[in-house]
């Protein structure tokens, strides 16, 4: 999928100059944590407005600030694990799961089964362990059925095993699915054949 | 007890839920903007808000009374269709939600700035427009804030004594609610059991709201991270 990023944004004090261009099934933005991967990240899923400049996604702009594009984050079709999970505290598993209403109840079993959660779906978020939260959440990213899926340090503070066995997770799950990764971590990038922008 | 007593208590009950759920709406818009939005006078909203609280109550009777009076701006556009809420429970009613407006609006305030809007941010990348992500996120998460906003305005708008007594005096049977009756029994020798039976009832009301206001939240909270 191509990705066509060029943009000025905000973060605090800062102003920043994010630009880079991609078209891989699996697309990796790496460098240094502060280097402003993850305002990339949001600003592509639309929870960060840019200054300045243009996002392009599949040939699809959804923001181009001398045209007046800004596409609601809600219509971008693009999926997302945040770093920290996001999870719904109010809500049961069962209920993130089937947030989006794309999904159905069997649609929820079935990504349940394949991400070995299915005994969790009565449970509540703040019950699960650092591991099952983001089975969950990515469980959740994808039952909405987006046209790609943004990943944002979806291993951080993870201990190796279950990161290993995430990652699995994450590549077989998202199998003919984009991705666009971030990490500072070239290692998981390179487990998931992607190609490497620096940033 | 008496059938006095009784009409204070119904008059009261009638008087701040009526003054409660009405202002409770405006009352969550209130806080929604002070806590989400920034614009010019914000200081000025946010202070309008809060005067009843530190206004002595007779003041806000009387500007009451100026602006809903037959001269009055409020009271003309209602004379004009046919209303009037001087000395009526409807008056009585807008006496205590304007009292219990800054009560009810700070918890709400609280519990909107408390809250972690990165999971509004979540909701929105699963396809939830912002209504859906307002009703299913954001009402539930704050919802505690606005039941401690709810049962604070009651208690407060029962317990209402100055504002109402100028604005609209004290009627039985319209406008005598539990603390104007409490005060008419006390000018009269020999009805003290009176005063002390509605006083006790005024703590029993008040203590039952807060314990169920306790209950509830708790209850709200329970699943929250």
């Amino acid at each position: 999928m191509s990705i066509d990023v060029a943009i000025t944004v905000r973060r605090g004090d800062f102003v920043r100059d994010i630009a880079f261009a991609g078209d891989a099934p699996v697309t990796a933005l790496v460098g240094p944590s502060g280097g402003g991967k993850t305002s990339a990240l949001l600003a592509i899923a639309g929870l960060l407005r840019p200054l300045a400049g243009h996002i392009r996604v599949g040939g699809r702009t959804l923001f181009d600030a001398a045209a007046g594009i800004d596409v609601p984050a809600h219509r971008r079709d693009l999926g997302v694990m945040f770093q920290e999970a996001r999870l719904f505290p109010h809500l049961s598993v069962r209920a993130n799961l089937g947030y989006a209403r794309r999904a159905g109840p069997a649609e929820v079993a079935a990504m349940a089964e394949r991400l070995g959660i299915a005994a969790l779906l009565d449970r509540w978020p703040r019950h699960l362990s650092g591991g099952e939260t983001r089975r969950v959440a990515l469980g959740r990213a994808l039952l909405a059925r987006p046209a790609a899926l943004l990943l944002d340090e979806p291993l951080a503070h993870l201990d190796a095993e279950r990161a290993k066995a995430l990652l699995l997770l994450i590549a077989e799950s998202a199998r003919n699915l984009p991705l666009l990764y971030v990490t500072h971590e070239p290692d998981e990038a390179m487990a998931l054949d992607a190609q490497l922008v620096a940033i | 007890m008496t059938p006095a007593e009784w009409q204070a208590i119904l008059v009261s009950l009638k008087v701040a839920g009526v003054a409660t759920l009405c202002t409770l709406p405006l009352a969550f818009a209130l806080a929604f903007v002070l806590a989400r939005r920034r614009f010019a006078g914000k200081a000025i909203v946010d202070a309008l808000v809060n005067l009843p609280l530190v206004l002595p109550p007779v003041v806000t009777g009387y500007l009451l009374l100026i602006a809903f009076g037959r001269d009055g701006p409020l009271g003309q556009a209602l004379a004009s269709v046919g209303v009037s809420v001087l000395f009526r429970w409807t008056g009585a009613a807008i006496a205590a939600g304007v009292m219990a407006l800054p009560l009810m609006v700070s918890p709400m305030r609280l519990a909107l700035e408390a809250m972690d809007r990165r999971l509004e941010a979540a909701a929105a990348t699963l396809g939830a427009s912002r209504w859906r992500v307002f009703a299913t996120i954001t009402l539930p998460l704050v919802l505690p804030g606005i039941i401690a906003g709810t049962v604070l305005g009651f208690a407060k708008a029962l317990g209402e004594f100055g504002a109402t007594a100028i604005f609209v005096s004290a009627i039985p049977g319209e406008t005598e609610t539990l603390p104007l009756a409490i005060n008419a029994f006390l000018q009269v020798p020999g009805r003290e059991g009176a005063a002390l039976r509605l006083a006790l009832l005024s703590i029993g009301i008040a203590f039952g709201a807060l314990v169920a206001a306790q209950w509830w939240q708790r209850r709200a909270v329970r699943h929250r991270a």
